[in-house]
């Protein structure tokens, strides 16, 4: 096994948490000229525009540590599936409505507590972009949380289908608050978060939402693991690659 | 969708920058006013075109009829005398 030096450390760091940005940033893209209305197509689109904003400056930090010359593109468009070390939770398919809310609440009550703890990190850039991101991920999170409780204190059958997107979308969240060997690493110097700490604020965050909205929590722990530690991916992830990089894969150093 | 199962509409104000006044800018189409809030932040200020917003509900404004016009409007038009340009400032009184 080779030593992971200190910069690959963060290199890796970086890109996987662009990587989260850039998956579920292009799901919620797939939401263009679907919305059930115009103003939610603007909601949506506007998370999705944060969230691939902050991919973009963590892939050109990313690019800049490693110097060898890459971009940002190189990170989103020119890497393979086992490269991509996003959450689960972010590639999994919209689904409905319902299935669209729960993921983007379960993710963006992680990142609103990811982030505050990014900008504590002693990298000064990481903590900058934590920063930005932070104030982009505490809308996520209202817009999600109103939602998820209009649906959950909706009608029956609002209720009955949201509760059924938690229940299945719940055995992807434990993965947010596994480390990888990059972070343990890049703890010791202060640098990474230690995300198995975020979880107790964490449910406490989702219970409280879940609460309001009349849905029960679900007790099941099995978390399904694999893409943030080895880049093991669901079976829908290929299709993401292959959708998002196909302009660069078929005509390469394209531009516009 | 049925009317009735559709979403109320909502008037949009935004107030562009501190000491200005909220200006009418649009409307959203909400269940209540809390996301009718959040619409109108997505829908209307994305490129920074305000500090702060008020929603109200569409229902709740009283409007002027159109076919009124001639009796609430017209009979001002000819009292030249309520405009402060119709009377001449006393040499005195210097620049105003």
């Amino acid at each position: 096994m080779t030593e992971l030096s200190k910069q690959k450390a963060l290199v890796q760091y970086a890109a996987q948490i662009g990587d989260n940005g850039l998956i579920i940033g292009h799901r919620m893209s797939e939401w263009c000229f679907r919305a059930p209305s115009i103003e939610m197509e603007m909601a949506l689109m506007n998370c999705a525009l944060d969230l691939i904003g902050q991919a973009r400056e963590l892939y050109t930090y990313a690019a800049t540590t490693q110097g060898e010359g890459k971009t940002e593109d190189d990170f989103a468009y020119l890497r393979d599936e086992q490269d991509f070390r996003n959450a689960l939770l972010t590639e999994v398919p919209n689904g409905d409505w319902g299935d669209t809310i729960v993921r983007l609440f379960f993710m963006s009550a992680y990142n609103k507590l990811f982030f505050t703890a990014l900008t504590s990190s002693k990298d000064s850039e990481l903590a900058a972009i934590g920063a930005k991101s932070l104030k982009e991920v505490t809308y996520h999170l209202r817009f999600s949380s109103e939602w998820l409780i209009r649906l959950g204190d909706g009608t029956e059958e609002s209720h009955t289908r949201v509760q059924n997107s938690i229940d299945s979308l719940w055995a992807y969240t434990g993965e947010l608050f596994t480390m990888t060997d990059a972070e343990n690493l890049l703890l010791e110097d202060g640098i990474a978060v230690d995300v198995t700490a975020l979880k107790a604020d964490w449910v406490t965050l989702v219970a409280q939402i879940l609460e309001q909205a009349t849905l029960t929590f679900p007790t099941n722990d099995w978390a399904q693991l694999g893409g943030k530690a080895k880049g093991q991916h669901t079976e829908h992830m290929g299709y993401i690659i292959t959708d998002m990089q196909y302009m660069q894969r078929r005509y390469p150093g394209c531009e516009w | 969708m049925t009317n009735e199962q559709e979403w109320p509409l909502w008037e949009v104000f935004i107030r562009s920058k501190a000491g200005l006044d909220h200006k009418h800018c649009g409307s959203v189409h909400a269940s209540d006013a809390e996301m009718a809030m959040e619409s109108a932040r997505d829908v209307y200020t994305r490129r920074s075109e305000g500090i702060s917003i008020w929603v109200v509900p569409s229902n709740a404004i009283t409007a002027s009829k159109p076919e009124d016009k001639e009796s609430l409007f017209e009979p001002a038009d000819d009292k030249i005398y309520r405009h402060p340009t119709f009377y001449d400032i006393p040499k005195g009184a210097g620049k105003m």
